[in-house]
This record gives structure tokens, C-alpha cells and sequence, in this order.
């Protein structure tokens, strides 16, 4: 067990794999000499070579069509697109090429791809490096979606996914690159696919994931201060859900607070309050309350783009009234 | 190449087979029994059948969603082409792709892609993966001269040229991005131009001419393996039928047709065969009675072909299902 970042997390994961795995080779915008945007693969061309550490033009959509071509052809590449707003540029080649080649080809083709961006808020990006479109991915059958909140899952997220015969898109959250954690390396890691329960509470669930799970726990250290038991719940896959864990807690606490990043509007937050009425409505005793992001592209100004996010204190408060409303 | 007579032969067996199977298709399908789009690829025969003839077994072949043909002549059989098309469980894809996405594993095709120009980056990563496994395989891309406008194709270029990749661009230009003409889409129709200005060697073929086609793409071919970097041939021709089945053709001068229509690619190639004594009327009607009986047949057994059981309707949407 070692203390690192989220970002030297993701390095290590990328070393990893690198060595491990022949097959293995990244790709991206500046992933190679320039490091990375976010530093992730820093000094990783120095070690293994611009065969396998490829520094791609500015070509979103033919850089991660050329990912599910190389991995059509044998290959394991792990793309890099810069951010999540970027990504938009190669949706049609997730969407259209990656999820559907399976099925299309009745099982005769498979996509081992993992495609790795950052997602999300908080450094005053604004509003065309800022957004949170997980949903966007996680709607889609034939992919999986992994987000990740701790510096375990970050570095682990890389290799399970890489590990996993299907096209996965893997969620930084932005904000986190720097946080520091715990991390342990070896074999036994918890399967990426299942929600994680990073804090036991008896009072409500906050059920969330990536960039907010850091806000949510320091939410619910808040709350334990008034006496409120929080319990927090890590999705940890977008896609699959793990519907299990999350009814589960739902049905031990009876109230469910979900805090998304993402837009209220058609958005993954619409989606588990749903999930929660068709599987545990007898269990609530009230309404399933939301903090996400206000309806707005995500303005510069630090103090409006603050107002815009889940906020501790806004969570807080939204749990504080759903426990006062006694059902 | 039409002094050898058993190949030349082939290829002619391969054009007709293509005619034949699509004219079977248009057949069926006014009697509902091929739904969806049906795009046919009638008149522009020898541009599949001559490049195809120019690959290895194991090169790649990355197609467009007017595909029937290259499948055909890649060796998927007509029978798993057709059932595919009738939404059959023998299809080659099981009923899940149809007419516009068929797919061979064992004969490296790896599909009809039928978002305009989406295939392209696809190639470009196939041919990534041949270079770093250093195979001497190569792709072959095919797309039409609708697809040289979309920002995929400019990049894929680019990509290609830039990482010398081991991609057969193969552009079919029938003169018409749907029902949008040549002149009227692209601002400079020299089609070689762009991809010179990506520092790929180009070349203009008569795409009705069978073997212009394949001697062009032979000498691609040999140089893409001799040197790595990517080749680009535009091949022209003419689709003589509508776009789809649902096209009113509207937009085409009937005169305009029937002056290409003069230069069908079979037509053209029986013509040169006999007039160099390499094959003779009957050799053709043999020909046509084998393809016939084959396409035949392969409309038969789908029909009477199963379908794919509802339960299996989310089978192969991933490899593994988690958690």
C-alpha cells in the first residue's frame, strides 16, 4: 500500500499494462512527448518508444476509429481522447462502429478497445472542456462505462478494462488528477463491475460516482457531525449498473439521495431514480431527492462555475430535508 | 492478363455472379421478401472484382454498405449473402447486419459500414495493427465519391500517410454522392488530388474495365508490401440502377445512363474475351447457366431457411456479461 495521486495512479496502471502486454499501445493527443494533457503518460514514451506510446494529429474520430481498427486486428490499444467535450468528435465511431461490430457481425467480430478521457468540472474550463456526458455513453448497449473516484479504481480501472473483450470507456474525472489516495498493487482487486459502499449509514443513501464521490463522502462527514448516517454508494460502473447494490441500499436506509454531475435532464440520475422506484418503491419513505449540475453550460467565472456543480453544502442540505421528511 | 484463360474466366464468372445475385435480389425484394435498403451495385461489377483479385487470402477488406458484391467475390458464399438478406439465421450475420453489413471472420472482411466515410478510420487501424505485428498484409478500403467530402476520409488520409500504413484506398466513383453529382459536391472533382496532396501516390482507372482494375491494383498492391505507405486508386464507373430501392432516380439524365450503360463492364470484357479467342458464346452460357443455378439455389434455402430464435435477440451484444 502506497500513498499517490489519482493522475500517478493511471501512470502506473499504463506502465503496467505497457510491460505486460505486447499487444498493448497508446494513443492520443499529446500522449507522447508532451506527456499527456493531464500528465498521465509522462515519460512513457521515453521507456517504451513512439511505436507504442503514439503521438495521433488532431483526428478524434479517425484516431479512435483507428483504436477499433487496431483492435480488430489483434491489437490492445488504449486510446486517450483529451476530454469528454472532445470526444463528441469520435461518437459516431463508439457509437456506430464500437458497440454495434459484435452484434452486427452476429459475434464473428470483437472490440477490445478501452478508450480513457476526462471528464467533468472545477478548474474554470468553462464550457467546452467542463461537461460531465458519462449518460451520453452509458445509454449506449455494446459498451461499458467505468468512472472512477479513488486512486485505487483509477489505477485499476485501466486494467480491468483493458482485461475485459469489450469496447470500454473509461471516466477521469478532471478535478481528481490531483487528489491523493491509497494505492495497492497486485492481483486482487474488487470487480470493476460491481457499486462499492464507501461509507456504512443507517439514515439515507447518496448514491454517486466519479468526481462527486469526493464531495459526497466529505457530505457525509458533515452530516455524522448532526447525526445523520449517511450512507455512500460508488457506482463505480455506469454501465453496466449494479442494481443490486444500490437497491440493496436503498432498501436498508430507505431514502436515496443521488448526486450526479451531469444534468438533471435525461440524465444517469433520471435513470437510478427509476431503477429505484421499480425496485425498491415499497422501501422508501419519501420522495428520491437529486444535486446535480444547474441547466447551464458551464460558465468561466469560478464563483458562478461553483454554483453550477453539486456542491458539500448542497448535499448536505438536501439530505438534512429528506430525513426530515418523515414518511 | 485475357490470355489467361482459366483466370480470366473466373473473373468473368465472379462479375456475372454479382449480376446475377443482385438482379435476384431487386426480384425478391418487390415481393417483400428482402426489406429494409437494398443498395445495388449493378454496373460497377468490375471495380470488386478486378481490385479484389489483386489481394492475398489474408489481406483485409473493409467495405461500404454497397457491398453485395465484394462479399461475394471475397468468397462468402451466396446462400449465407442471401439468407443474410432474407433475415435468416443462415445469414452470415445472422440476420443482424443485412444488405448493408455483411461480415466474414474466415475471409477477413470486415464488414459494410454504412455511415459514409466511418470505415475509413477503421482501415487506417487494421493496417496500424498489420504494420506493428509486421505481417506483409495489407486493407483494402473501399468507398464512394460521396465519402471524400466527410472529415474522416481527409484525416484517415492524413493518418495513413503520415504513419505509412499498408492501406489499398479503393474510391468507386460512380459520379454521384446519392443523388448529388459530382460537380455539384466535391470543389475540385480531380479525386487523385487530395490524396496527392497527402503525399499518396495516386492513380485514375476505367473502372469498367475489368482488367485496367486489377492490373492497377496489382501494381498498388505490390508497392504498398514492397514499401509500407499507403496507395490510392479512383475508380471509375457508373451505378446503373437507382441508388436504393426507394430512389426515384430523379436526379440522372436517362441519356446519361444509357451512354454508360454502352460500356457495361461484362459486356465490354465478353467482348474482349471472344475477340482475342479466349472464350467463346458458349463458354458464357455455361457460365451464366452455373451462376444462375447458384443464385437460384441460394434464394431457395433462404427462404425455406430458419429464422433466428427471439431469445437470441440480445446474444452478441457483448463478449462478456458483467458483473
Amino acid at each position: 500500500m502506497t500513498r499517490t495521486t489519482y493522475r500517478e495512479g493511471i501512470r502506473t496502471a499504463l506502465r503496467t499494462a505497457l510491460h505486460d502486454d505486447p499487444r498493448v499501445f497508446l494513443m492520443g493527443e499529446d500522449v507522447g512527448k508532451y506527456g499527456g494533457a493531464y500528465a498521465c503518460s509522462l515519460g512513457l514514451l521515453e521507456d517504451f518508444g513512439p511505436e507504442r506510446v503514439r503521438d495521433t494529429p488532431l483526428c478524434e474520430s479517425t484516431f479512435v476509429g483507428a483504436g477499433i481498427g487496431a483492435a480488430l486486428g489483434g491489437m490492445r490499444p488504449i486510446v486517450e481522447i483529451m476530454t469528454v467535450n472532445f470526444s463528441l468528435l469520435a461518437l459516431d465511431q463508439i457509437v456506430n462502429n464500437a458497440a454495434t461490430l459484435r452484434h452486427m457481425s452476429a459475434g464473428q467480430f470483437a472490440v477490445p478497445l478501452v478508450v480513457r478521457m476526462a471528464t467533468g468540472a472545477g478548474r474554470q474550463l468553462a464550457a467546452q472542456h467542463s461537461h460531465s456526458l458519462e449518460n451520453w455513453y452509458a445509454h449506449v448497449p455494446g459498451i461499458k462505462v467505468l468512472a472512477s473516484g479513488t486512486v485505487q479504481d483509477a489505477h485499476d480501472f485501466v486494467l480491468e478494462a483493458l482485461a475485459d473483450p469489450d469496447p470500454v470507456i473509461v471516466f477521469e474525472h478532471q478535478y481528481l488528477y490531483a487528489m491523493e489516495g491509497e494505492l495497492e498493487l497486485g492481483p486482487a482487486r474488487a470487480s470493476p463491475w460491481r457499486a462499492s459502499v464507501r461509507r456504512a449509514g443507517a439514515d439515507l443513501s447518496v448514491i454517486t460516482y466519479g468526481g462527486s464521490l469526493p464531495k459526497a463522502l466529505a457530505a457525509a462527514e458533515a452530516l455524522e457531525a448532526e447525526g445523520i448516517r449517511a450512507e455512500v454508494v460508488d457506482l463505480r460502473s455506469l454501465r453496466p449498473l449494479d442494481d443490486e447494490t444500490i437497491l440493496a441500499s436503498v432498501r436498508k436506509t430507505h431514502r436515496a439521495l443521488i448526486v450526479d454531475e451531469g444534468w438533471r435532464t435525461g440524465s444517469l440520475s433520471g435513470e437510478l431514480a427509476t431503477r429505484i422506484m421499480e425496485g425498491a418503491f415499497y422501501d422508501l419513505d419519501g420522495p428520491i431527492a437529486r444535486v446535480c449540475s444547474a441547466e447551464v453550460p458551464i460558465p468561466y467565472a469560478k464563483h458562478l462555475e461553483d454554483e453550477a456543480l453539486p456542491r458539500v453544502e448542497t448535499i448536505v442540505a438536501r439530505a438534512k430535508e429528506l430525513v426530515a421528511r418523515r414518511g | 492478363m485475357t490470355t489467361d484463360r482459366a483466370h480470366s474466366l473466373k473473373q468473368l464468372r465472379r462479375m456475372l455472379l454479382v449480376r446475377r445475385f443482385e438482379e435476384k435480389c431487386a426480384e425478391v425484394y418487390q415481393q417483400q421478401k428482402i426489406r429494409g435498403f437494398l443498395h445495388l451495385y449493378i454496373g460497377e461489377e468490375a471495380v470488386a472484382v478486378g481490385a479484389l483479385a489483386a489481394l492475398r487470402d489474408d489481406d483485409a477488406v473493409v467495405t461500404t454498405y454497397r457491398e453485395h458484391g465484394h462479399a461475394l467475390v471475397r468468397g462468402i458464399s451466396p446462400d449465407a449473402v442471401m439468407a443474410e438478406m432474407y433475415g435468416r439465421a443462415t445469414g452470415c450475420a445472422r440476420g443482424r447486419g443485412g444488405s448493408m453489413h455483411l461480415f466474414g471472420a474466415a475471409q477477413r472482411f470486415f464488414g459494410g459500414y454504412a455511415i459514409v466515410g466511418g470505415g475509413l478510420p477503421i482501415a487506417v487501424g487494421l493496417a496500424l495493427a498489420e504494420q506493428m505485428q509486421a505481417t506483409k498484409r495489407l486493407v483494402a478500403c473501399f468507398f464512394g465519391d460521396g465519402a471524400t467530402e466527410e472529415g474522416e476520409y481527409h484525416e484517415s488520409l492524413n493518418l495513413a500517410s503520415l504513419w505509412r500504413l499498408p492501406v489499398l484506398f479503393l474510391c468507386e466513383n460512380n459520379f454521384y454522392a446519392m443523388g448529388t453529382a459530382l460537380a455539384r459536391h466535391a470543389a475540385v472533382p480531380d479525386l487523385c488530388a487530395i490524396p496527392r496532396a497527402h503525399g499518396i501516390v495516386s492513380e485514375s482507372v476505367d473502372g469498367m474495365d475489368v482488367v485496367a482494375v486489377e492490373r492497377a491494383a496489382r501494381a498498388a498492391a505490390d508497392a504498398i508490401r514492397e514499401t509500407g505507405k499507403p496507395r490510392f486508386l479512383e475508380l471509375q464507373t457508373y451505378r446503373f440502377r437507382a441508388h436504393s430501392m426507394y430512389d426515384a432516380d430523379r436526379y440522372r439524365d436517362k441519356a446519361e445512363i444509357a451512354e454508360w450503360k454502352k460500356r457495361d463492364p461484362i459486356e465490354l470484357f465478353v467482348a474482349r474475351l471472344k475477340a482475342a479467342s479466349v472464350a467463346t458464346d458458349e463458354d458464357v452460357a455455361a457460365i451464366e447457366r452455373e451462376v444462375s443455378g447458384e443464385v437460384e439455389r441460394a434464394a431457395l434455402a433462404a427462404d425455406a431457411a430458419p429464422l433466428e430464435p427471439i431469445s437470441d435477440l440480445e446474444r452478441d451484444v457483448l463478449a462478456k456479461v458483467v458483473p
